[in-house]
């Protein structure tokens, strides 16, 4: 059981992650957007997206600092255990809550506002619900466990982050992740379903992050035909021998 | 210099009548799908008046355009790069539906499926956004015509600083229509705003276009464009704008905007300018000198440097005599009579205007004396300043002059034309007082008066060397080897096979296909010339059945061995 959940599962929605957006890019480029729904609505927006988004933004670069980096580097720095877990509580604590909090704003907003709920497929639906069950658990292993110690103490630094770097060194131990609290269990599994949902959903516009906008310049220029046989636009038409009347004889 | 060639327009404001046909026909051809309802790639608007959406022009609010920063750079007015991202997640400055209208629909239903009742079904209007009835509050037109009414027009933002004049003198109101379309801009900021980098200006032709697959659904374009003519396609989430109808005009037919214009007030053609000079241009010190700056940078199609330049840009020679040809250039750089749309944008459009004289026209008609005379028209222009303020609010920054230069042009023209067509002798001192020749006089009247089609519309094809990559097979090589282009190669004659050397659409080798194997002629199986053969389309090689008529002896033999071409003593 373990090794299923710990390492048959994780390995399968990582294919599913990585193959499911080459499939997405290649054959929905069109789809490929935040679908953003400001148009409707913008009062609660305004203050639920940047909540919500920069929060996130803070969660993750937290459980980059918290499941990438070993035990054994920040020891090394001298941060001692008690100040790690300082610093830990101390980022995580407040960006997982305005997260939480954006997103609670964010759904109130879709199911209340009229054309943003009829403007919601039955994939946001799906996605909102686990990833709405990762954060609650998220803020909850971090209060709960780091904060309050209920049921224990538990360093994640031991189990789950070793067992994490694991998976993407191809050596993942099951009896790590099985040792973990049920939270911490609970927490991993659906976000793993959430990253196997991710390229079929919005969620995609993640990695369109437009970074290259700080560096190219103002004007973007484009030929009609920049290479031979292109059409407008950044698809390529398909070539005459790709076309099944031609092969007809 | 660099030179570049831009496809522009220019439309002739007094011509417009406000039919709102070109608005129609456009969102026929572009705009009639789901998420687009809202979206008018060509819109016209009353003057004065709230504009599409409500005060659009009012850059203090909507942040659109670039400014000029104390340094003399130039900067998106909404921000920088950096602010941009940082704003990504909720757009400060987009305007929202209510801004542009809730689109609806009504139930018709209730009015198809009614029982016979006492009093009429009413069919009750729905948002096409949440699907729940609602008020129809506003549209895209609501304000259309009611210029001069006190609740919507003194909203209007170019109205600012003249409003208490307006208030005082509203007996003199004045009215007319704007017709809008993207200003396709030498410096567009909403590709500059675009942090995905999927708005770009086509290097031929100058259009703006959105790439629908690298569109990210950020929002930013919209915001930056100070004429609010980037729309957001809420169904798809991605920024639809208008396209200059790009498929027609490749293929040399002018835009369905301009195509179905009633009035005939658009024109069509190419400008070349110095893509060197637009960034230095637009970002002049003062505003009101936006509009001679932008003339700077349009280049003479007739200096013979400038055609040398062009050549050694890639520029085709084709386009080079359409810009000589160029109505827009005439209109623009010749009799200066066409203004840029808000040049204090600093976007540098594209779609240029000649402001309108008949507010002017109509004030003196009204007061009984001649309105075509020159000197009550030039009195009239000086007099009346508030119409003569708000054009220049719209066209030149607030430049009093230079819209008064241009309406005593088209004042004189008036009265010139007037002598000419009661048979009188042209008054060369008419032109002269605006600074024209006789000749230049006629010509322009000529050109916006009674100008035809090819006249209006000067549009250069896609050039005939691209136009392998239109064809289905996008390719220049030969399909097969060189070695079996024998007739087994082509068996449907000359340019049928995959060896054929010219790139052919499947059309002409399923035409072919079709019209050398088929037992009927073009007449039909059962005309009395049924199984003849066209000999428009034999190449000469083999003789194909029914090349000669039937005939017992040879039908005969014909079934005994293969013919040849030269063999005909058999008949």
């Amino acid at each position: 059981m373990a090794l299923f959940l710990w390492v048959i599962v994780p390995y399968v929605c990582l294919a599913i992650f990585v193959a499911g957006h080459i499939w997405r890019y290649r054959y929905d480029k069109f789809g490929w957007t935040t679908r953003s729904s400001q148009l409707y609505e913008n009062n609660l927006l305004r203050w639920g997206s940047p909540m919500f988004h920069f929060g996130m933004l803070g969660v993750i670069a937290g459980h980059i600092i918290g499941l990438v980096i070993p035990k054994v580097w920040t020891d090394a720095l001298g941060i001692s255990e008690h100040g790690y877990h300082v610093i830990a509580l101390a980022g995580g604590i407040p960006a997982g809550l305005i997260a939480l909090a954006g997103m609670v704003i964010l759904i109130y907003r879709r199911r209340v506002t009229g054309p943003v709920f009829s403007a919601t497929t039955r994939m946001d639906k799906v996605m909102y619900v686990f990833l709405g069950v990762t954060i609650v658990l998220g803020v909850w292993n971090t209060l709960a466990s780091g904060l309050f110690h209920l049921g224990g103490e538990y360093n994640y630094r031991d189990g789950v982050s070793i067992w994490f770097r694991g998976v993407w060194t191809f050596r993942p131990n099951p009896s790590l992740m099985a040792d973990a609290p049920w939270s911490f269990q609970v927490h991993a599994l659906v976000a793993m379903v959430l990253f196997a949902l991710w390229p079929f959903t919005r969620l995609v516009h993640v990695f369109s992050a437009p970074l290259g906008y700080l560096t190219r310049p103002y004007i973007v220029y484009r030929s009609r035909d920049e290479r031979s046989g292109r059409g407008t636009g950044s698809r390529a038409p398909g070539r005459g021998w790709d076309k099944p009347t031609l092969q007809k004889k | 210099m660099r030179v570049m060639a831009q496809l522009s327009m220019v439309m002739n404001l007094d011509k417009c009548i406000g039919c709102h046909t070109c608005s129609v026909t456009c969102k026929q051809a572009w705009t009639n799908r789901a998420g687009t309802e809202y979206v008018w790639f060509n819109n016209v608007e009353t003057r004065p008046g709230l504009g599409y959406p409500r005060t659009w022009q009012d850059q203090d609010r909507w942040r659109g355009g670039w400014k000029r920063s104390s340094g003399g750079r130039l900067t998106l007015r909404s921000g920088n790069r950096l602010w941009k991202l940082a704003n990504i997640f909720s757009n400060p400055k987009l305007p929202s539906i209510q801004d542009y209208y809730e689109p609806w629909t009504y139930d018709y239903e209730t009015l198809l499926d009614s029982p016979v009742t006492k009093n009429y079904p009413v069919a009750r209007p729905y948002s096409l956004l949440s699907g729940k009835p609602m008020n129809v509050e506003w549209s895209g037109n609501w304000d259309d015509d009611l210029a001069g009414g006190r609740e919507h027009a003194v909203k209007d933002p170019m109205l600012k600083g003249i409003e208490d004049k307006v208030k005082f003198e509203f007996e003199q109101t004045f009215m007319f229509y704007l017709p809008r379309i993207c200003e396709h801009c030498l410096n567009p900021a909403c590709a500059a705003s675009c942090p995905s980098g999927a708005i770009y200006k086509r290097t031929e032709d100058g259009i703006v276009l959105v790439d629908q697959d690298r569109c990210r659904g950020w929002r930013m374009c919209i915001s930056g464009c100070p004429y609010k003519k980037v729309y957001f396609n809420h169904k798809t989430g991605k920024a639809e704008k208008c396209t200059f109808c790009y498929p027609r005009v490749e293929v040399g037919i002018p835009t369905v905007c301009a195509e179905t214009c009633v009035g005939r007030l658009r024109y069509i053609g190419v400008m070349l300018y110095d893509a060197d000079r637009v960034l230095e241009a637009a970002s002049v010190e003062n505003d009101q000198d936006l509009y001679e700056a932008q003339l700077g940078c349009f280049l003479d199609p007739f200096d013979p440097q400038v055609q040398r330049a062009a050549e050694s840009a890639g520029i085709p020679g084709d386009w080079i005599t359409a810009a000589q040809r160029s109505p827009v250039r005439r209109l623009i750089t010749d009799y200066r009579v066409a203004l840029p749309l808000h040049p204090e944008f600093r976007t540098m459009p594209m779609v240029w205007y000649i402001p309108p004289l008949s507010p002017v026209v109509d004030v003196i008609k009204d007061t009984g004396y001649d309105a075509e005379d020159r000197h009550n028209l030039f009195a009239a222009i000086d007099a009346l300043r508030i119409p003569v303020e708000y054009l220049a609010n719209l066209f030149t920054a607030g430049d009093v002059a230079t819209v008064e230069r241009v309406l005593r042009k088209m004042a004189a023209m008036r009265s010139f034309m007037r002598d000419v067509n009661l048979g009188g002798d042209p008054d060369e001192e008419i032109a002269a007082s605006v600074g024209m020749s006789a000749e230049d006089m006629y010509e322009m009247f000529r050109l916006l008066a009674i100008a035809k089609y090819d006249e209006r519309y000067v549009i250069p094809t896609a050039h005939a060397e691209q136009a392998h990559g239109l064809e289905e097979l996008a390719t220049e090589c030969a399909v097969s080897g060189y070695d079996d282009l024998g007739s087994s190669a082509a068996p449907f004659g000359e340019g049928s096979g995959p060896g054929a050397l010219t790139p052919v659409a499947v059309e002409n080798f399923r035409m072919l296909q079709a019209r050398q194997t088929s037992d009927g002629g073009a007449a039909g199986r059962d005309s009395p010339r049924s199984g003849r053969v066209n000999l428009l389309n034999w190449d000469g090689r083999g003789v194909p059945d029914g090349l000669f008529p039937p005939d017992g002896r040879v039908a005969k033999e014909r079934s005994g061995r293969a013919y040849r071409g030269h063999e005909k003593d058999s008949r």
